[in-house]
């Protein structure tokens, strides 16, 4: 208990902990406010003018449908060629009825806290999982590279319980930040909607299938810390995460993306990363491929979908965690320290 | 007395598909006994830092047995690492930590009470300083600290390597003193330097390592008469009569060299049979001075590490025990 005790002050006392804690807590602050900032409340003389916009711009179709269906059977009579402008039956040029023109398209951007906070989940989530996944490595990558953790196995030689307690350490302190951080994100996006946009229609399983996404996002949170220590851990610096992270990103994901696109492979976003942690946030991410063509009863050419679930991502991430925190583990109790 | 320290048949090899198999403790033994400061001495990369980190549980060792306060490591390293303080080569702090900061931290994880950081941190003359990030330290007051962090524990053994690098010449001082304080009080010092004179004036006892292997060890005095070569220096009143001299000499079976105003004899068990000899043949002897022998000579002659004019040692190159024409260890097997 002692040696958790003092990894978390340790952790507490770092710099680059503070700092890149503080700076991830403003970026969500940054984005808060922003939102704050774009939305507005919507109240009953917008909607009023949004219905007139919306009238206006029926009517503007209807112009503008008549005029084109005009000129279309006069150049039809006049034998003049269209270049494809129109169809070969004029009357089908017409207007959309004008239940096709939504007022809401003229409102000002509103906060609707039912339909749009799950959304805001997600760069929740990938801010504080950057965070975490840069803290962990440098808290055991610094502690390798400057000698630290030597010292300290001269103290505590039992090197797995060591690395086992620093990890256990660091993911009580990233939990530290990011559980009032959700709160704080909660209750931001609350007053957001209260003051910029709607808090109506929220039941209580808006409310459990808002909270059973957060608890996803932390979960996120703490898998990317654990593999940013552990790649640190395996390579005894914090460089070892970073430019294993970006060599995965740039090479693994970009340059693969890429690749599979030339190849034209069906569903190629099913073999890159972000998919399934966006899967995982999601609950599903329906993938398309818009090569394929099935047609349904009415004609319609619709793609080929592939569904990814947050369950696959659970086994991607699982495994990840085991195999990278496993190879950790082996490498601390296995090499010599020298 | 009780060994505190027992090493034997110490084996570590490193193998590398490019540079194939070396031998960094070759069968290597050690003893040092309770209460004493022990110079550990050798060229460097000889397998002293190597030594250390194995039976610190640093290195995983590839054969020989170690114990420490009586308990066999690595297994018992977690019971009895409080009681073993140590610095293993340069010290290695975090930069942006304070001393204090630094020991307050090692004394959490070794739950070592609090008011021992300020003793250790007195005691090695930090302790205006401590506020102070280490990277602002010079090497010496990192040594200082790092040997501070070693003391922290208190403990029953002490194990230092290198501590008197980057010190000043008062530094150095203060450290010797403290060494020998330190031995009074209870505690096993082992030192590794190589500073000789230092290591001449603080141990009681010595383990010479050479290409991974022990070459002498025992108390200082032991090893310096074991390897003394019975040099003497003698003058002549006579300066002409030193050919003659040579001549009486040599016949009766010691070596000789000529210098032009004194002879060097070697071999000589008594001084007292040179004077005799000479009177004989009517050669008075102005001068006799038996040649005394330092830990550095012996440690040069012992590892074969001594400068020879237009050539440039490398790193490695020294003595192989038991290699011809070289001496044998100069004490008896494992725990003699």
């Amino acid at each position: 208990m002692s040696l958790f005790r003092t990894e978390l002050r340790r952790l507490s006392k770092r710099r680059f902990t503070r700092y890149m804690s503080l700076l991830g807590l403003l970026v969500l602050a940054a984005v808060v406010v922003g939102v704050f900032f774009t939305n507005q409340k919507i109240d009953a003389g917008q909607l009023a003018r949004a219905e007139r916009q919306a009238d206006q711009q029926y009517q503007e179709q209807v112009r503008w449908s008549e005029q084109e269906r005009a000129a279309c059977e006069q150049a039809k009579t006049a034998g003049t060629a269209t270049d494809g402008r129109y169809p070969d039956d004029c009357s089908m040029i017409t207007a959309p009825s004008r239940d096709q023109i939504e007022a809401s398209w003229f409102l000002p951007s509103t906060f609707d806290f039912k339909e749009t906070f799950d959304e805001t989940l997600i760069p929740f989530a990938a801010i504080l999982a950057l965070v975490g996944f840069v803290i962990g490595a440098s808290f055991v990558g610094a502690e390798w590279s400057t000698g630290g953790m030597m010292n300290l196995l001269l103290w505590r030689p039992k090197r797995l319980t060591v690395l086992l307690t620093k990890l256990a350490a660091l993911l009580t302190g990233i939990l530290a930040v990011t559980l009032p951080a959700a709160v704080l994100w909660f209750a931001g996006f609350w007053a957001v909607a209260t003051f910029r946009g709607s808090t109506e229609k929220m039941t209580s399983g808006v409310w459990q299938s808002f909270m059973l996404t957060g608890v996803r996002g932390v979960v996120l949170v703490l898998v990317l810390t654990t593999i940013g220590f552990a790649l640190a851990s395996l390579g005894r610096h914090t460089a070892m995460a970073l430019g294993g992270v970006v060599a995965v990103m740039v090479v693994g994901q970009f340059g693969l993306g890429i690749l599979l696109s030339m190849a034209s492979v069906r569903f190629a976003e099913a073999w890159l990363l972000p998919t399934y942690a966006l899967a995982w946030m999601t609950k599903t991410v329906t993938l398309q491929d818009w090569n394929s063509c099935n047609a349904t009863y009415y004609g319609e050419c619709k793609p080929a979908t592939m569904d990814i679930t947050w369950q696959q991502s659970s086994v991607l991430l699982s495994v990840g965690v085991v195999v990278i925190l496993g190879a950790a583990l082996w490498a601390m109790r296995r090499r010599d320290i020298s | 007395m009780p060994a505190v320290l027992e090493i034997e048949g110490l084996r570590k090899t490193y193998k590398s598909r490019r540079r194939g198999t070396r031998n960094a403790l070759d069968g290597f033994d050690m003893r040092v006994d309770a209460g004493q400061v022990h110079g550990f001495l050798g060229p460097n990369g000889s397998g002293k830092t190597t030594t250390l980190r194995t039976l610190l549980g640093l290195i995983r060792p590839d054969g020989g047995r170690m114990a420490l306060l009586g308990h066999e490591v690595p297994d018992a390293l977690p019971t009895v690492a409080g009681q073993v303080g140590a610095i293993v080569e340069s010290p290695q702090f975090f930069p942006h930590f304070t001393a204090r900061d630094t020991l307050s931290l090692l004394a959490g994880a070794g739950e070592v009470p609090a008011v021992r950081v300020d003793e250790v941190l007195e005691l090695v003359g930090l302790r205006d300083r401590s506020g102070e990030r280490v990277k602002t330290y010079s090497l010496g007051m990192k040594q200082r600290l790092a040997v501070a962090s070693a003391l922290l524990k208190n403990p029953k053994l002490l194990i230092l390597d290198e501590p008197a690098n980057g010190l000043d010449p008062g530094g150095i001082r203060e450290m010797r003193t403290l060494m020998r304080t330190l031995a009074e009080s209870g505690m096993t010092v082992v030192l590794s330097s190589h500073i000789l004179g230092e290591i001449q004036l603080i141990c009681d006892s010595v383990t010479i390592i050479s290409l991974g292997r022990r070459v002498a060890f025992g108390a200082v005095d032991e090893v310096l008469a074991q390897h003394s070569s019975g040099a003497v220096r003698i003058r002549l009143e006579a300066v002409s009569d030193l050919p003659m001299a040579t001549e009486a000499l040599t016949e009766a079976g010691i070596r000789v060299t000529g210098h032009p105003d004194h002879l060097m004899l070697a071999g000589v068990d008594k001084p007292a049979t040179v004077t005799r000899l000479l009177a004989e043949k009517n050669l008075y002897v102005s001068e006799l001075a038996p040649i005394a022998v330092d830990l550095e000579s012996v440690f040069l002659e012992l590892t074969a590490t001594a400068p020879v004019p237009g050539q440039h040692r490398q790193v490695d190159e020294s003595m192989k025990v038991g290699g011809t024409g070289q001496p044998g260890p100069a004490g008896g097997g494992w725990g003699a």
